[in-house]
């Protein structure tokens, strides 16, 4: 059995046939390629997986994919812009926020949303915000010199994060 | 430009922040299938039957292979890299490790079945009706426990679970007496918990079978894959080296437990041949606690003697190292060569002994994890340096002072010989302590701290003065030392037409940034820009050797072989350069990419040099075309990375809670290529080793069970578990490579644990010197010992 969904997807849309038990981090993954988004626990723990429902931070490893049906999903695949990074990427680049990158993905996906929400988070709020994503790699010290980075970037241009 | 010395932004950011990065499990091949594993849910038990006929009928379901597949087809087990003999000289015992067990499984996670089908799901769907008879057996998971009279016994051939005993050191006699005749001694007994590694990327296989080229494929998320090429094809399945290729893609982190060769890899690549298709294989988190290495997991006993002035006159250390139920790859070097010769630490001590017990237990096996038997010599050496401070009513840091070996650099002065074999190359240790103490405002902090616990508020400072052997080596004394492999490194440099720069290095990067140092390095050495230079890793079929990426060993090897290399092409580029311009070798001069006649303006450049040797019509007599050179580098030392971490606590009274307040960490790892870099590596190092001090540990029931085999019960620091690191440097350059490195990969991980552990004894010095509280200092412990 399977069930059809219409989804935007980085502004693409898509209408697929999903088995009701497909995860949304496989669907984007395994039917759609999309392999931003990575699978690094099976407790919905890591965030590693993490990527916007409607401009929300969510954990696709614990979304079904036919609970998207109808939203509009981002995935950090469709952060760039005509080939230039993202404030946020470009933050991670600039102030060493990523080591192995597996983490990295979801740690931007999670950034968006805490940005969209705050855009000027001290130290303390960024930490908070980042609660649901692992980093192995960096202590996290350049993580938050990162989206201190971006937030600064965004707000002198007064860009929209997304 | 130069570019070492520069916080050049790395290379591989691009692919990585766009969601372009290349790991295993995002490789799709075409026909690919996929495999899943049945795992033993007991620490200990025979398997009486299995049942597949109900799972192989399931749709979907390609094949299914247990135990007695791998054993009818004559696979031996995944072998050790590493040899310890018993301290009367007989071999340690060696049982096998196979790939699948056919009759007694020996710990949670051993591999029994692989199911194989069109997808993943498909074959965990099959995996529940394969159906298993155990006859469950006593288990023991303890190290200690397990050696004594009577324990459960893991392997029939390791009577009394002993894989090897070992020591190292001065005669254990005169220790005794030293210690015997000190004016004071300090004993801890303690563990040092089993640690999960937890990279981030979970272990992947896709196992590839091409019977038109008779051609095998491996990718896999390996820190050293022609290592992992060699074991497989030569010790486990017996195929031939040249018809395979093993491709390590981006790998999401490492920490050790991706430099063994694992069961899954062989099993993908036999399994692909049986069946005509690709196969992939990516293991689930809880598969990851179960069957990634683990690391640490010693029970030790350590004795520190002083005389009345606070010299230190001994060190008497008894550890018990659990292996858990199999020899993983470089296992019995861990508790002894990497932990035992690290003993001296930064001190003048003259008497040393280390007794070590290799123990199997029906656990995972446990290995190599970010430091390697550094932490946990450094953490018994730094836990009784604060301690005996305490005891003594002496300042941590003025004991230290008192006790460190003077400062030499290897090059006018001799090199340290240690009581533990090793030989340090060059150290000057006093800086990085005055560095700290100056970082931290010790004088005014033990101020606020007398203030404070007026206050009944608990501020303590906790130290550790560590020291590491990097840049694992010098293949002569690796030999020496037990090691069943080479360990120096490879690159080929490859000068293309054009000019632009491919370098094949052997190591391998999985977050350490190599497409960026190396280049760096490469592009300074030619006088090139940067984007001329392509750093190519992990691929068997590019890259000529290699022996990987562990043991903060990239740079300091792997970077000194390209340095050869570099040379090589440099010194071929004069002949022909000599040649163009019409003048004598020794006349030339190169700086910035190219040759000039020195006190002349004739000059040929790089890409000129590049162009002739590859379009050879007006060419040196007698010299072959082309401008690519290969070099193994072998040093003839490790490198002595140091330096001084210190932390600052809080601890509730209330709750027990601990709060890092700062850390402060001043490193020296020799000569530094990218700052940015290094300092990336220092942070994630002090994270590993604050999240063992407070946070992490592996716990095993008494039935071998492991507990807390998750995300959500084993705590790893979280972005709000830790304060920004205060990080500096020393600079005392590595006397015997030609970059003058040290390696930072582990420095971060060393060090930063005892400081953690001896800031909150500091903080409960109210409630006495506490010795029995261990690691990770969770609240309920700390309450516990405050109220004991």
């Amino acid at each position: 059995m399977s069930v059809k969904i219409s989804v935007t997807i980085n502004g693409k849309k898509y209408t697929s046939q999903v088995e009701p038990r497909q995860l949304l981090v496989y669907y984007l993954r395994e039917a759609l390629s999309l392999t931003g988004a990575h699978v690094g626990c099976d407790t919905s723990s890591c965030g590693a997986c993490t990527v916007l429902i409607d401009g929300n931070a969510v954990k696709s490893c614990t979304t079904l994919a036919v609970q998207v049906d109808g939203t509009q999903v981002t995935t950090v695949e469709g952060l760039a812009k005509n080939g230039t990074l993202h404030p946020i990427q470009e933050g991670f680049r600039q102030e060493h926020g990523l080591q192995c990158g597996f983490c990295t993905p979801g740690m931007i996906m999670s950034a968006a949303d805490l940005l969209q929400n705050n855009p000027n988070p001290s130290e303390t709020e960024i930490r908070h915000a980042l609660e649901g994503n692992f980093c192995r790699c960096t202590g996290y010290h350049n993580i938050v010199r990162s989206i201190q980075w971006a937030a600064k970037k965004l707000q002198e241009t007064n860009a929209a994060v997304l | 430009m130069t570019y070492i010395g520069q916080s050049v932004k790395r290379v591989e950011d691009k692919r990585f922040t766009t969601g372009k990065g290349k790991y295993t499990d995002d490789i799709k091949l075409v026909g690919m299938t996929h495999a899943h594993i049945v795992r033993s849910p007991y620490a200990h038990a025979k398997i009486l039957s299995i049942d597949i006929d109900t799972a192989l009928a399931h749709p979907g379901v390609v094949a299914i292979f247990t135990g007695k597949d791998i054993a009818a087809a004559g696979i031996n087990g995944v072998p050790a890299g590493w040899q310890v003999n018993f301290k009367d000289g007989t071999t340690m015992k060696e049982p096998p490790h196979p790939l699948l067990v056919a009759d007694r499984v020996k710990h949670v996670g051993d591999g029994i079945a692989v199911v194989i089908a069109e997808d993943d799901a498909t074959a965990r769907d099959a995996a529940d009706l394969i159906e298993i008879e155990y006859e469950v057996l006593p288990a023991v998971t303890n190290p200690a426990e397990a050696i004594k009279p009577g324990a459960p016994q893991v392997h029939d051939s390791a009577p009394n679970n002993m894989c090897f005993d070992w020591e190292l050191g001065n005669p254990k006699a005169e220790v005794d007496a030293a210690i015997a005749a000190s004016h004071h001694v300090t004993r801890l007994d303690f563990i040092n918990q089993r640690m999960a590694p937890n990279a981030i990327e979970p272990r992947s296989a896709i196992g590839h079978y091409d019977d038109s080229k008779d051609k095998y494929t491996l990718y896999t998320t390996s820190q050293n894959p022609h290592l992992t090429r060699l074991l497989m094809c030569a010790f486990v399945l017996g195929i031939p080296e040249h018809k395979v290729q093993v491709v390590a893609p981006d790998v999401g982190g490492g920490f050790g437990s991706k430099i063994f060769h694992y069961i899954e890899e062989a099993l993908v690549i036999w399994a692909s041949k049986q069946i005509g298709r690709p196969i992939k294989w990516t293991s689930d988190r809880s598969e990851a606690f179960l069957t990634d290495a683990h690391g640490r997991d010693h029970v030790t006993t350590a004795e520190m003697g002083f005389d009345k002035d606070g010299k230190i006159t001994a060190l008497r250390v008894n550890t018990v190292a659990n292996l858990g139920a199999y020899i993983s790859t470089f296992a019995p070097a861990v508790p002894t060569y990497l932990h035992g010769t690290l003993l001296q630490g930064l001190y003048t001590t003259p008497k040393i002994h280390v007794d070590v017990i290799a123990a199997f237990t029906h656990t995972n096996a446990v290995d190599a994890y970010r430091g390697a038997g550094r932490p946990e010599a450094t953490y018994l050496l730094e836990r009784l340096v604060d301690t005996a401070a305490l005891e003594m009513g002496m300042d941590p840091a003025e004991l230290r002072f008192k006790n460190f070996i003077p400062a030499f650099d290897g090059v006018t002065q001799p090199g340290y010989q240690t009581q533990v074999a090793l030989q340090y190359d060059s150290g000057n240790y006093e800086p990085v302590l005055e560095r700290g103490l100056e970082m931290v405002g010790y004088e005014q902090f033990r101020k606020d701290q007398a203030e404070a616990r007026k206050n009944g508020k608990l501020l303590g400072i906790g130290f550790s003065t560590y020291i590491e052997a990097c840049g694992i080596a010098p293949s002569a004394v690796v030999g020496a030392l037990g090691a069943r492999a080479g360990l120096y490194e490879s690159a080929q440099v490859r000068v293309q037409p054009t000019g632009k720069v491919s370098v094949f290095t052997g190591s391998h990067s999985h977050g350490q940034g190599h497409e960026t140092t190396f280049a760096q390095v490469v592009a300074d050495r030619l006088g090139i820009a940067m984007e001329d230079i392509d750093i190519v890793h992990g691929d068997s079929d590019s890259v000529a050797f290699g022996m990987g990426t562990y043991g903060s060993r990239s740079l300091a090897v792997g970077g000194s072989a390209i340095v050869k290399s570099i040379d090589k092409v440099l010194e071929k580029g004069a002949k022909i350069a000599a040649h163009k311009l019409e003048a004598a070798e020794e006349d030339l001069e190169y700086a910035g990419g190219k040759w000039t006649v020195k006190g002349t303006d004739k000059s040929i450049g790089f890409g000129d040099i590049a162009l002739t040797a590859y379009v050879p019509h007006d060419y040196p007599a007698g010299l072959e075309p082309g401008l690519d050179f290969s070099s193994f580098y072998d040093p003839t030392n490790f490198t002595y990375p140091f330096g001084c971490h210190i932390a600052i606590v809080e601890v509730d009274q209330d709750t027990g809670k601990v709060t890092l307040k700062r850390f402060i960490a001043v490193d020296d790892v020799g000569n530094v290529i990218n700052p940015m870099i290094v300092d990336g590596q220092i942070h994630g190092g002090l994270a590993q080793g604050i999240g063992q001090a407070l946070l992490e540990g592996v716990i095993y029931d008494e039935n071998g069970q492991l507990v807390n085999g998750s995300y959500m019960d084993y705590a790893m620091p979280r972005a709000d578990d830790l304060p920004s690191f205060e990080i500096d440097r020393k600079v005392t350059p590595c006397p015997h490579n030609p970059l003058g490195v040290k390696g930072a990969g582990e420095a971060g991980c060393i060090g930063s644990t005892p400081a953690v552990v001896n800031a909150v004894m500091d903080a409960l010095a109210p409630f006495g010197v506490i010795k029995n509280l261990e690691m990770p200092l969770t609240p309920q412990r700390v309450w516990r010992a405050m109220h004991q």
